[in-house]
């Protein structure tokens, strides 16, 4: 018969203190486990959020990112010509050439440089991106020197506040407004249009093209025609594979680096567990011996504890959630070093992350409870009595 | 009996308490020095630099190249000793295409002279024929300066990608398209982990001539001065003579260049810090836990020993003491092994970083934590028994 749980409950209320420390150990570690996946899926779910699946991007063959690739105006020519290549009711090609390069441009309210992108576009092609809204002033006039920033890295560059100048080589872009992209990482870029800031960099080269399929369910015959085509050198990513596989590396990084945080930290909790059941068990000798002597078995002794010490770390791993949730929404920036540029991201606390958190704690509960749980079980009956 | 002999008396009263409260204070403590570690080795990637050289690069970012007419340009500017090519080459090996590692083409005549002190060439390839070498060259260099495929590869690099020297490996370019061969003719050991180490050198001839279709290109141009006194007007310089034309330079000492990578890791090292601050404050929560739970359950003795005449400062220092023992304890045991473990891991994570290493200085800084920790752990509990009364401490029975 199993020992009622409501005598656990009590148990643990007994003793304020420790029971408070330990959970509270137990929620710091759950706190930066969660925030380790809300930092690693936050980052992907930005890059994620930048391509669709039904478009195709295009880079020169062998390219990793962007800054990598290079194209001709003959090449971009042939792929957005491409019967492949949806198009808007009037008639217009649902498609962007793109001028992608990086500056290193001041850092705000910290020392230091870093790469920001800049992404020249087709200013006929906004519908291919539809996510993008302008929050703060207005687009750019085509053809115009003007230029606008995406939301979340505006607070983290020099001169990106409206009517700023930004200087790329030789010439000044006047910022005329403030973009959002549904969180993405394009929120994290510089555009203006394409045939102003070609030359200001690179000359006759662009660096994607990316467009509409008009059926994204034949992906792979228009990428295996446009690999094939001798005249382009080129490889074609569905979009939303490209962005996930730009994550790559830096959400692997993030991913180690949580999962040895949070490791380490487990095993300092299990152990300050171990010390607070072993506490329990120790006080309680009487009360162990008094419920043998009415007919429970040591099996239900020791699920008693294991029960008690599961209940510890789940009020550890709740309040280790809610001490994790005001990170939630947070934006941060790194360097995605594999397109070498600062992506602005927001922590993401996801329910499948809470949901690993509190397995993750309840996981410590059982490994901290196992071994006073088998000494309360395991303690001879005979001598317990006699030390009444 | 002294002092000593009761703290250590209380210690061993409840030995698996004790031993579990100093194994997560040096659990916590190693995760500590390991966080420091990574502070420390990202400061490190900024002190390689020289404070005597100078690296210029395309004011635009990094990632645009100049013309290489520029560099005899910049080598008739006075106070300039040498000037080598650096170019960023960004392959991948599709043997292991999830190894990171750093591939530069460089002009060996005078890169390997201006890095001697940095690099130090350990083994090369018998040359095949004669060559006349420079005479500020290792003359094991001797082998890949006479082949145009060559390459130098540093050591641990070598190693981690089991390769052998004198093997031909084969290496997809992201940025010069195709499957460049590379034979290994040279191995290298870098003096500072977070200058060469990861990293495969090879002749800018060869990328210019297959890579480049005809026009010269250098990522980088490093400058060797005869008077690091004048950096800062060599720098000014070199920018004027460019200031107009399609691609201007950005001109600075190599340490601050090297800064500028460390700076590309934004918020991260923050972070680093919050979660280091709240690793020391579950551990504190975990010691003072243990401190009270150890001190509760002797009520009575403390009263006994107040009877027997200890005075209430004495108690108050046995409790302490105790306290300091468990947290020093831990604190140097995770601290110095943090310091042992990762500096011999050589970890990378998977070449984002330099290999890591944990400073002497995070070392100490962890066990004054750890000093901290005994303190504040040890203190409520030492007041209250000291304070205690005799009467209640022996009227209570529990």
């Amino acid at each position: 018969m199993a020992i009622p749980i409501s005598y656990n409950l009590r148990n643990l209320f007994q003793r304020p203190v420790s029971t408070l420390t330990t959970m509270v150990g137990f929620g710091l570690t759950v706190m930066i486990f969660i925030g380790a996946l809300a930092l690693a899926s936050g980052f992907k779910a930005a890059l994620k959020k930048s391509g669709s699946p039904d478009n195709a991007i295009v880079v020169r063959k062998g390219a990793d990112s962007e800054i990598s690739s290079g194209l001709s105006r003959e090449a971009t020519d042939i792929i957005r010509g491409g019967p492949e290549v949806a198009t808007t009711p009037d008639g217009h090609g649902l498609t962007s050439a793109d001028v992608v390069v990086l500056t290193n441009q001041p850092r705000l309210g910290q020392p230091g440089y870093s790469n920001l992108t800049v992404r020249g576009i087709d200013p006929s092609s906004l519908a291919l991106r539809d996510q993008v809204r302008i929050t703060d002033g207005r687009m750019f006039a085509p053809g115009s020197d003007e230029i606008i920033v995406g939301r979340r890295i505006a607070p983290r560059f020099a001169h990106c506040a409206l009517g700023d100048k930004m200087r790329f080589g030789p010439r000044d872009f006047t910022v005329v407004g403030h973009f959002e992209a549904a969180g993405s990482s394009f929120e994290s870029e510089v555009w203006g249009d394409n045939a102003v800031l070609m030359p200001v960099f690179r000359g006759e080269v662009f660096e994607s093209v990316t467009f509409r399929m008009k059926d994204p369910g034949r992906f792979e015959q228009v990428r295996k025609t446009l690999e094939a085509d001798p005249r382009l050198g080129v490889d074609v990513h569905r979009e939303s594979d490209w962005y996930t596989q730009q994550a790559g590396v830096l959400a692997t990084v993030i991913g180690i680096m949580g999962f040895f945080i949070t490791l380490i930290m487990a095993v300092g909790a299990v152990f300050g567990a171990m010390n607070t059941m072993f506490a329990a068990v120790g006080s309680r000798t009487r009360e162990i011996a008094v419920l043998q002597i009415l007919g429970f078995s040591p099996f239900s002794v020791m699920v008693s504890f294991m029960i008690e010490s599961l209940f510890l770390a789940l009020m550890g791993g709740a309040l280790g959630c809610l001490m994790a949730l005001p990170i939630n929404g947070i934006v941060t920036s790194t360097t995605n070093f594999t397109s070498f540029s600062e992506v602005a991201f927001a922590f993401r606390i996801t329910w499948v992350g809470i949901a690993i958190g509190l397995i993750f704690a309840a996981g410590m509960g059982l490994a901290g409870g196992f071994l006073p749980s088998l000494a309360a079980a395991s303690r001879p009956l005979a001598k317990s009595v006699r030390e009444l | 009996m002294n002092l000593l002999s009761l703290v250590f008396v209380n210690l061993f009263r409840n030995p698996l308490r004790t031993l579990l409260t100093m194994a997560s204070i040096a659990v916590a403590l190693f995760l500590f020095c390991a966080l420091g570690g990574v502070l420390d080795t990202l400061g490190d990637a900024v002190k390689f630099g020289s404070e005597s050289r100078l690296a210029t690069r395309n004011a635009i970012s990094l990632v645009f190249p100049m013309p290489l007419s520029y560099r005899d340009k910049i080598a008739a500017v006075p106070g300039i000793r040498r000037i080598a090519v650096q170019n960023w080459f960004g392959g991948r090996d599709p043997v292991n295409p999830h190894e990171f590692f750093a591939q530069f083409a460089v002009d060996p005549e005078n890169f390997f002279p201006m890095y001697r002190n940095e690099l130090k060439i350990v083994a090369g390839s018998p040359p095949q024929a004669e060559v006349a070498l420079p005479a500020d060259l290792d003359p094991k260099l001797a082998a890949f300066m006479a082949e145009q495929t060559g390459c130098v590869v540093n050591d641990e690099l070598l190693r981690r990608m089991k390769w052998t020297l004198g093997q031909t490996i084969h290496l997809d370019g992201t940025i010069y398209p195709g499957s460049w061969p590379f034979t290994i003719r040279a191995v290298f050991h870098s003096a500072t982990p977070s200058f060469g180490g990861n990293t495969m050198l090879f002749h800018f001839k060869y990328l210019e001539q297959n890579g480049m279709g005809g026009h010269g290109f250098a990522g980088v141009y490093k400058l060797e001065l005869e008077n690091p006194d004048h950096a800062a007007d060599i720098a000014r310089q070199v920018d004027a003579l460019f200031e107009n034309s399609s691609a201007a330079t950005h001109t600075e000492t190599e340490r601050a260049f090297a800064a500028g990578f460390v700076s590309m890791y934004g918020n991260i090292p923050f972070v680093l810090r919050l979660i280091g601050l709240a690793v020391v404050f579950a551990i504190l929560l975990v010691a003072a836990n243990t401190m009270v739970m150890a001190v509760r359950e002797r009520t009575s003795e403390v009263g006994v020993l107040k009877t027997l005449g200890f005075a209430d400062g004495t108690v108050f220092t046995i409790v302490l003491l105790e306290a300091a023992v468990i947290t020093l304890g831990g604190g140097i045991l995770g601290s110095v092994g943090a310091k042992l473990l990762i500096d011999r891991s050589h970890f990378n994570a998977g070449g984002a970083l330099p290999p890591m290493t944990v400073h002497w200085s995070s070392v100490r800084a962890g066990i004054v934590v750890a000093a901290v920790i005994g303190a504040a752990s040890g203190l409520i509990p030492a007041w209250q028994s000291a304070r205690l009364r005799i009467v209640d401490a022996l009227r209570r029975v529990d």
